[in-house]
């Protein structure tokens, strides 16, 4: 139903591994230089950053599992910029062989100075738009996720609605407004924002063998992913003496 | 550079990935890549050092640690920011990429708050900085949100039974900070001492704020003055 990339709740990762107190920000050089190569990249304007999400989880699962986390990075914006026609397979083929042209790009104005990092970096992108979607639902109520999962645009195609949560029963916890929804604006089919919502799920709505019975987790999730829940189980937050 | 020639053997047979093209070694696949976009003036490497020394050393989990130990000590501040961190935050200067929407979630004696990305590595860049390894490792992605308490157990928390947890997933683009319990022991601590409290974990969740040194045996060593630049 999903990719690889949707991996909450999976089994067989073992434990989590922290980090040393001291331990430098990039654990190497080209680490580093593939994170700024990236955001250098996507300031060339050329994708969103929907469509940077989806290039990494369509990375094959053989690839996406083998992969460290900066080498999906790296593959990905290779696969972008061919995409895309900013570079051409010859150019990628070209400079392997040692043989690379030195003709300026036609995107080359657009090129991100040094001068001109903080500006990009401290602007960022907001989400939130402007919609005349009505919000169909208030803090409190009671909604179930859509089943089955997966994109309703575009099969196979980006969406935030993890493979975990699909037909889950939760309640709305915050309104966050309208914004852009990334399962449209991944695949070019425009911006289309609309209600976007904290939804909290018990844990017991989302495990089988739930760690404790009194937790829970939350999710920013779209309306359109939403549905009123008919038959839900009482607030807690309303009947908590029960 | 050598070597960026003589790729090391392509593991793809038949791939048809415009990424199976460049060396498999990562770092010179990278710097090959590099190569190329600043031979046809799409990259400026001068950029890219000013990109990394953004995040190496001027933004990270210090701006959080600040507006955490500022909340501590200002009520008024703290019901703003948990209110509307947006503009709070924003009036401190810590807004920009990676932290368009941020919404900020308090710890109690009730309630626990611990933040994940499943899908991805979503993350508070402009008060965090960029993610740690273990925060983008599959077992954390995948193990957060149905095994919280083993995680925690696996950073060395153990929390009450009675305190629930509540596991924030950022699936959209609004990034989660946690606004970590108060320790004990530190009513008379002033805000800049308390920085030092505020470990970068301690805002994602997989940590408590410190003890202050007052409250730990007594030892020899110095007081750090600063322990949230790393």
């Amino acid at each position: 139903m999903s990719r690889l990339h949707d991996m909450g709740g999976r089994f067989g990762d073992g434990p989590v591994v922290p980090d040393a107190a001291a331990a430098p920000v990039f654990e190497t050089d080209w680490h580093a230089r593939a994170l700024a190569l990236t955001l250098a990249c996507g300031a060339l304007g050329q994708w969103n950053i929907d469509v940077w999400r989806h290039a990494r989880e369509r990375l094959s699962p053989k690839d996406y599992s083998r992969f460290s986390y900066y080498e999906k990075w790296t593959s990905a914006l290779e696969d972008r910029l061919v995409d895309t026609g900013v570079l051409t397979r010859e150019d990628l083929l070209g400079n392997r062989l040692g043989q690379g042209g030195d003709d300026l790009h036609v995107l080359a104005s657009r090129a991100l100075r040094a001068d001109a990092v903080a500006a990009p970096l401290g602007k960022g992108g907001p989400a939130s738009r402007d919609s005349d979607i009505a919000p169909h639902f208030v803090v409190g109520d009671a909604v179930r996720t859509r089943h089955p999962g997966g994109s309703a645009l575009v099969d196979g195609g980006h969406t935030r609605l993890p493979d975990y949560a699909v037909g889950a029963r939760g309640r709305i916890m915050l309104h966050h407004g309208a914004h852009v929804l990334p399962d449209s604006r991944a695949h070019g089919l425009g911006e289309a924002p609309e209600p976007l919502y904290a939804v909290a799920f018990k844990a017991s709505q989302l495990w089988t063998h739930p760690e404790h019975p009194g937790d829970e987790v939350v999710l920013d999730l779209w309306q359109s992913y939403l549905q009123p829940d008919p038959n839900p189980e009482p607030d807690p937050n309303v009947e908590a003496s029960a | 550079m050598a070597g960026l020639g003589q790729a090391a053997p392509m593991p793809h047979d038949h791939s048809d990935h415009p990424h199976a093209l460049l060396p498999s070694e990562p770092a010179l696949r990278v710097k090959a890549l590099e190569t190329i976009l600043v031979r046809k003036g799409l990259i400026d490497p001068a950029a890219l050092d000013e990109i990394i020394d953004t995040y190496q050393n001027k933004i990270g989990p210090q701006n959080g640690a600040r507006v955490v130990a500022r909340a501590w000590s200002d009520p008024v501040f703290k019901a703003a920011l948990l209110a509307d961190a947006d503009t709070v935050l924003a009036e401190l200067g810590y807004y920009g990429r990676q932290g368009e929407h941020m919404v900020v979630v308090e710890n109690t004696p009730e309630q626990h708050n611990m933040v994940v990305c499943t899908l991805c590595s979503c993350y508070p860049w402009p008060l965090l900085g960029i993610p740690p390894g273990w925060y983008k490792s599959d077992a954390y992605r995948a193990r957060a949100v149905r095994a919280p308490r083993a995680v925690l157990a696996e950073f060395g928390v153990t929390l009450p039974a009675e305190t629930s947890v509540r596991v924030w997933d950022s699936t959209a683009e609004v990034r989660y900070l946690v606004l970590p319990m108060r320790p004990a022991g530190t009513d008379a601590m002033e805000e800049e001492d308390l920085l030092a409290l505020v470990s970068r974990d301690s805002m994602i969740g997989t940590a408590l704020a410190a003890l202050p040194a007052a409250a730990l045996p007594p030892t020899t060593a110095p007081p750090t003055t600063n322990g949230a630049q790393t």
